[in-house]
């Protein structure tokens, strides 16, 4: 590797070749609208668990992305199922299935 | 001397063993209930509950009075297999008694009476009473069943003329119960016939022309011929009894204890039960649910109605899919000619396919403690006036979603000169369903303590809310001892109480009514008595208890947005035949799934108040 003066630290760094996409592959197969999400923000925006608390589905799309399924499991559960999202959501995401989706998902990992 | 011949073993055995089978499953559910409900059951026997029950055993179970109801044919049909058949079993046993020369008759005997008995002369019986009554009795109630039996064959490709567009795909344990139950009645009528032919007597007004006939064409071997008859006779018999508790046909003893259960005043549970267990026996797969589910008529999807759904959890093959594709709009159980809760069974069991939600709601504002104000938090805002003022404005989620409902409303309750506090003007916690819809009840139950905190807190004796899915677990889950009322009841208390100056629209306006408000909730008769006091309202055909889903139901989990579109589009049409200019509704996720595709305006009732108040 060339040495351009930087270092790098180690857990800000993301592989995505050794990511784990166990808990995308789930949701490919059991929500794919997953998939279509373009990072809008709306869910975010109008999102009742996150008048109290930092939660953010587009977020929830990161770490499902790179793989990061400890701090996911813990991120969904902030989640109300009011479904606020759904509704504004332009791209048809199925916010609610893709939470229970996730938490199927990772218990099936333990 | 007691009559006996090899052939009645199938059917002895087989009535054993259901015999067995029944007393086995109704000891083991009724000792499954807890100490209090067994309690009940024990003193509900010797109680007036019980007649009542008996009452309703005979009205549903042999008259299949709901079945009438929905359709007379269908109801003859059921009618005929049940009540004839009981009726032949009572006559079929008081007529053994008669001809009998012995003072204990097996079981059998009734069943198989004119294969030991052929003369059917009793001096005394026939001089006191009409000569030939039994005869005719037995023979007019085997033809009021194959009358039911013909109807039963015929459904199987008209079903259209029984009002049923699609019938129940059945299991193989299903269609060997039917084949045999069908079987039973004609092999019975041609064992008679040929016995009564062989032996010139003792047939009824069918049996004896039609044994006659059989005579004269098969001379003496029509006597075997009525031998191997009786041997199939017994043997379908026995084995309809054998697949009985495997097939659709457990709904016949199982339904009887459902119906004691529910007169002894044992109720549904949130958690799997010995009263959801029989509720499950006791689904017959009738299949009325099939073409009330919209995810059906509308949107193509044929593998979850609640008897596939109900039969999946018998089985114990429930998945992922079945459990959670529902629209939990409660058309089905409303339909359902047994009563069968079974949106509450798909809750039971979502439970088990929702993922361990350990819903983590710590982040929420403390508020059990008497010292932490639950305003000190930016999204609950403080009650604006000092004093507390006694109504509690609740929009709900889902209304602020609808900002129109919001504006409407404070623009009503200021006309009226109502002094009230906004408790979720900046947003406040979900009330808990959409979560429970989950089947997490547990975890719900977080987010309803903080609400429940959080009305209680504010000292009001009214909570008026504008969504009908909060206004449902308000009511259900919140035991509050506080009014709760849903906007379209309060704003009628005000216009009845002349708070409101109304001028009348003269529109035409259709209703839809919001499933948890209807079916949920029973409130039919509020928004429709509102609406006619300033609009001009048009019929529609499926309206109250049979009124339509909209689509946009949290209830359903695993659906895509263009089935969820095809059931928006097909409600629209329904309701929009009588060419309204407005759809009223009193949801705003019903008025919010609507907007999407209607052609004409979708208004909250609470807009349409608000609009006809004169400025």
């Amino acid at each position: 590797m060339i040495d351009f003066g930087y270092s790098i630290r180690k857990d800000r760094l993301i592989d995505y070749d050794k990511n784990d996409k166990r808990v995308l592959k789930h949701l490919k197969d059991h929500e794919p609208s997953v998939l279509t999400c373009i990072a809008c923000g709306s869910c975010t925006a109008t999102c009742s668990a996150g008048q109290f608390v930092d939660f953010n589905i587009r977020l929830v799309q990161t770490l499902l992305r790179r793989g990061e399924i400890v701090p996911l499991k813990t991120e969904v559960q902030k989640c109300m199922l009011c479904g606020k999202c759904i509704l504004v959501c332009p791209r048809g995401v199925n916010m609610r299935n893709l939470i229970l989706a996730i938490q199927t998902a990772t218990d099936k990992l333990k | 001397m007691i009559s006996f011949n090899l052939f009645v073993l199938p059917f002895s055995l087989g009535l054993i063993y259901l015999l067995y089978m029944v007393i086995r499953w109704w000891y083991k559910w009724v000792k499954a209930l807890p100490e209090e409900e067994r309690e009940k059951f024990r003193k509900g026997i010797f109680s007036r509950n019980f007649f009542s029950a008996l009452k309703e055993v005979f009205l549903e179970s042999l008259i299949h009075r709901k079945m009438f109801k929905r359709n007379p044919l269908l109801g003859y049909m059921h009618m005929s297999f049940a009540f004839g058949w009981f009726l032949l079993i009572l006559f079929g046993n008081i007529e053994s008694r008669i001809y009998s020369t012995s003072h204990v008759n097996p079981p059998y005997y009734p069943i198989f009476l004119k294969f030991f008995i052929h003369d059917k002369t009793v001096l005394w019986f026939e001089i006191n009473t009409v000569p030939g009554f039994f005869r005719f009795l037995m023979d007019f109630l085997l033809l009021f069943i194959l009358s039911g039996l013909v109807l039963a064959i015929i459904k199987r490709s008209k079903s259209n003329w029984f009002g049923m567009k699609r019938t129940t795909q059945y299991q193989l344990t299903d269609k060997v119960a039917l084949v045999c139950l069908w079987l039973i009645f004609p092999v019975r009528l041609f064992a008679e016939s040929f016995t009564d032919g062989y032996y010139g007597g003792g047939g009824g007004f069918i049996t004896q022309h039609l044994g006659n006939l059989l005579a004269l064409i098969f001379q003496k071997s029509s006597r075997h011929i009525a031998y191997a008859l009786w041997w199939t006779y017994s043997l379908a018999l026995g084995i309809f009894f054998v697949t009985l508790p495997f097939s659709r046909y457990w709904h016949i003893p199982t339904e009887v204890l459902l119906i004691f259960f529910r007169h002894f005043g044992i109720t549904p549970k949130k958690v799997s039960s010995s009263f959801t267990d029989v509720e499950i026996g006791a689904c017959s797969r009738c299949g009325v649910c099939i073409d009330v589910c919209q995810l059906g008529s509308a949107a193509h999807i044929h593998d979850i109605q609640a008897v596939y759904f109900i039969r999946s959890v018998r089985d114990e093959q429930v998945n992922r899919d079945i459990a959670l594709r529902c629209l939990v709009c409660g058309r089905c159980q409303e339909a359902c000619p047994v009563g069968i809760g079974a949106d509450m069974i798909r809750l039971i069991e979502r439970n088990t396919f929702s993922g361990s939600h350990d819903a983590d709601f710590t982040y929420l504002p403390e508020l059990s403690s008497s010292t932490a104000s639950p305003y000190s938090f930016p999204a609950l805002k403080s009650p604006s006036s000092p004093s507390q003022p006694s109504i509690l404005y609740f929009a709900g989620c889902m209304t602020h979603l609808t900002p129109a409902i919001i504006k409407a409303m404070k623009g009503i309750l200021k006309q009226a000169g109502i002094s009230y506090h906004f408790l979720d003007e900046a947003g406040t916690v979900c009330c808990g369903r959409p979560m429970m819809l989950s089947g997490k009840h547990e975890q719900a139950r977080k987010l309803v303590q903080f609400n429940r905190d959080l009305i209680l807190r504010s000292e009001a004796n009214t909570l008026v809310t504008s969504c009908p899915i909060c206004f449902r677990v308000f009511r259900e889950e919140y035991n509050l001892d506080i009014r709760v009322l849903h906007h379209s009841q309060y704003l009628l208390e005000l216009i009845k109480a002349g708070k409101i100056p109304l001028q009348v629209y003269h529109r035409r306006v259709v209703y839809h009514d919001p499933c948890d408000l209807g079916r949920g909730s029973q409130e039919y008769n509020a928004p429709r008595e509102l609406l006619g006091k300033v609009a001009d309202m048009v019929g529609v055909s499926q309206e109250r208890q049979d009124s339509l889903c909209c689509g946009g139901s949290l209830g359903i989990y695993t659906i895509s947005p263009q089935k969820r579109d095809l059931i928006t589009k097909d409600a629209l049409e329904k309701l929009t035949l009588s060419d309204p200019e407005i759809l009223a509704t009193a949801c705003p996720l019903c008025k919010k799934t609507f907007s999407k595709h209607a052609e004409i305006e979708v208004l909250d009732i609470a807009e349409i108040v608000y609009d006809a108040i004169p400025k």
